[in-house]
């Protein structure tokens, strides 16, 4: 099968490789690229769990082929530690009881991360709307939430 | 989160401080950072892809089966059918001596499901499997089918499985499992009211986010490392070993790690056709349901219908209780012998009643196998056990609380499959909701006791 090449920066870092035309952003990351925290829950673009940051942006990699991508800056759960520091986000999810299984775990923080991005101070229902299109089986969604909620407030605190 | 400690304080000893703290979950920085490895993050060098053809029909002969174009197609390394698999009829809980031997791993000239696994294609891609699979050609003839439990108990219904030989699980009690206790119908004959209603569910998919599935790596060693994401490893590795006629020594099971499971990763699904493709490719495969799979495939909760005839004084006393349990098994034992007995020893409830009469039916129908969920085999049957009560308390006008009070059951009280009652804790739980939820019940309600009688 024909390959393409593809280039882009994952977590500040340039990455090339070349992928069978076609391919999923989600499978050029976890086989080819070995960044495995985007997850696959339904290859379908419907749980969220695959959920990446693109140029900025949310978006679900199982429904992104990566030839798409070349140039991008892709951003996702693994780089968002900065010098073993975990960044707010994570600390929150940690701190509140977020997580049960983790599978969705990552996508939800992705989700997050751009609510907080372009909404530093999100009101409940911000977050409930930035968090709908991420399913979690386990914990229920009312401690991602405050997770979110708690990740927003030590933002804000230590911006003052 | 307040503590009552006042309950049962002559009889504990304990010192309990951990109750109501937030303690981090061990495997979190994991989860937040992306770290975690579930099963499918393990990638191999020429790794193959496994897919199966699946039954399109609810009960079927199998005529022929023909891989010869699927096996000419790109990218195909092997077709697996039913002769490939060294001990094909197996039952999960032959383990402790629950069988007979009645599913196979790949269909062996019937099908019973609509989905049942027929032929196993192994690719160098998950594109070239699936292709490949599309190109087996199975010649069915379709067979009656039976989707309703009573209809399957019914004389002259068509046989699910020649392997039970009828459409029920032979118990060595019989065709149920039977707990009698006391005069079930004498105390009818008692009792001021009598009230007989039936419940019913239907099944019920677990749908975690993380799909069934495993990677199986074979070793340098002749020893085949299985990355796995069941809830039940010893369970698989020893149902695999018997699967594959294989010594457990050359199998490694790698888990621990579930990304949901619910009871929905129980069963010994896909790592003995993975580790059998891995031995007879010499490649690593993986085997991964797709969220169709999942959807379709994987053991739901069994449908169940339970019927619960009651005896009731004017006074709120449950004089005689008489539960018949039916459990949705679908084509295929797995757990669901297990969780049908599960339900006579469960009712009547937790409540102390003199007369008792239970049977439950672990009932076989060409539905998708159903397995263990949450609780399964009691929960359905709890729904049925409180909206009953409900339904008794209104019929004698009482307070649906202080009723549960007058029946719950405390500790030295004989249960009806002959087990003292130890432990209780029914009364104080109650007593706890009636506070919680501001539905205040009689003084003498919360002045009693689980383990102290009234003099």
């Amino acid at each position: 099968m024909a390959k393409v090449p593809v280039q882009f920066t994952l977590n500040g870092s340039e990455k090339a490789e070349f992928v069978d035309s076609g391919t999923t952003l989600l499978n050029a990351l976890r086989d080819k690229i070995g960044d495995t925290s985007p997850k696959g829950g339904c290859q379908q673009g419907t749980c969220g769990a695959c959920s990446v940051i693109v140029d900025g942006e949310l978006r679900l990699s199982c429904l992104t082929l990566a030839e798409t991508c070349n140039g991008a800056a892709i951003t996702t759960t693994s780089g968002l530690a900065e010098g073993g520091v975990l960044h707010p986000l994570q600390r929150a999810f940690l701190d509140t009881f977020a997580t049960q299984c983790g599978f969705c775990t990552p996508g939800m923080i992705m989700a997050a991360k751009v609510l907080l991005d372009h909404t530093p101070n999100p009101s409940r229902e911000d977050v409930v709307e930035a968090l709908s299109g991420n399913i979690c089986r386990c914990t229920g969604y009312e401690p991602i939430i405050q997770a979110v909620l708690t990740a927003a407030r030590a933002n804000s605190q230590s911006a003052a | 989160m307040e503590l009552r400690k006042s309950y049962f304080a002559d009889v504990r000893k304990d010192d309990l401080h951990e109750i109501g703290q937030g303690r981090p979950r061990l495997d979190s920085p994991g989860h937040v950072t992306g770290k975690t490895a579930f099963f499918a993050d393990r990638n191999f060098p020429g790794m193959l892809h496994l897919k199966m053809v699946r039954s399109p029909h609810h009960h079927a002969r199998i005529r022929s089966i023909d891989t010869s174009e699927a096996e000419k197609h790109p990218g195909v390394v092997k077709v697996l059918t039913a002769r490939d698999v060294p001990h094909n009829v197996y039952t999960i809980l032959i383990l402790i001596q629950i069988g007979p031997e009645d599913e196979t791993v790949l269909a062996d000239g019937k099908v019973r499901w609509k989905g049942e696994a027929v032929v196993a294609v192994l690719a160098e891609t998950e594109r070239a499997a699936k292709e490949a699979a599309a190109k087996v050609k199975v010649d069915y003839e379709v067979l009656p089918a039976v989707f309703d439990m009573e209809e399957a108990l019914k004389p002259g219904a068509p046989i699910v499985n020649e392997y039970h030989g009828q459409n029920y699980y032979l118990y060595d009690s019989g065709e149920c499992r039977k707990v009698r206790f006391g005069d079930v119908e004498a105390g009818f004959a008692g009792a001021d009211h009598v009230l007989e209603q039936s419940y019913q569910s239907s099944p019920i998919e677990h749908a975690p986010t993380e799909t069934t599935g495993c990677v199986v790596m074979p070793e340098g060693n002749d020893r085949f490392t299985c990355y796995t994401n069941t809830q039940a490893m010893f369970f698989t590795l020893d149902n695999t070993s018997i699967i594959l006629q294989m010594p457990g020594s050359k199998l490694h099971f790698v888990g621990g790690t579930v990304g949901g499971g619910f009871g929905g990763k129980v069963d010994v699904i896909v790592e003995p056709i993975a580790i059998l493709g891995a031995k007879l490719t010499g490649r690593p495969v993986s085997f991964i349901y797709s969220r169709e799979e999942e959807m379709q495939i994987s053991s739901p909760r069994a449908a169940e219908k339970v019927v619960i005839k009651d005896g009731v004084m004017k006074d709120g006393r449950i004089i005689a209780r008489k539960v018949t349990g039916y459990t949705d098994a679908g084509a295929y034992s797995r757990h669901s012998p297990y969780g049908a007995q599960k339900g006579a020893g469960h009712y009547p409830g937790p409540y102390t009643i003199p007369n008792v009469w239970i049977d439950t039916y672990c009932v076989y129908t060409n539905r998708t196998p159903s397995s263990a969920m949450r609780g399964f085999g009691v929960t359905i049957g709890d729904f049925a056990l409180e909206v009953q009560m409900d339904k008794l308390a209104r019929l004698i006008g009482m307070d649906p609380l202080e009723f549960r009070f007058i029946n719950a059951y405390r500790d030295g009280d004989m249960k009806a499959h002959r087990q003292p009652t130890e432990g209780a804790a029914l009364i104080e739980c109650m007593q706890e909701a009636s506070r919680a939820a501001n539905w205040p019940v009689a003084e003498k309600y919360m002045a009693m006791s689980s383990y102290k009688k009234e003099a």
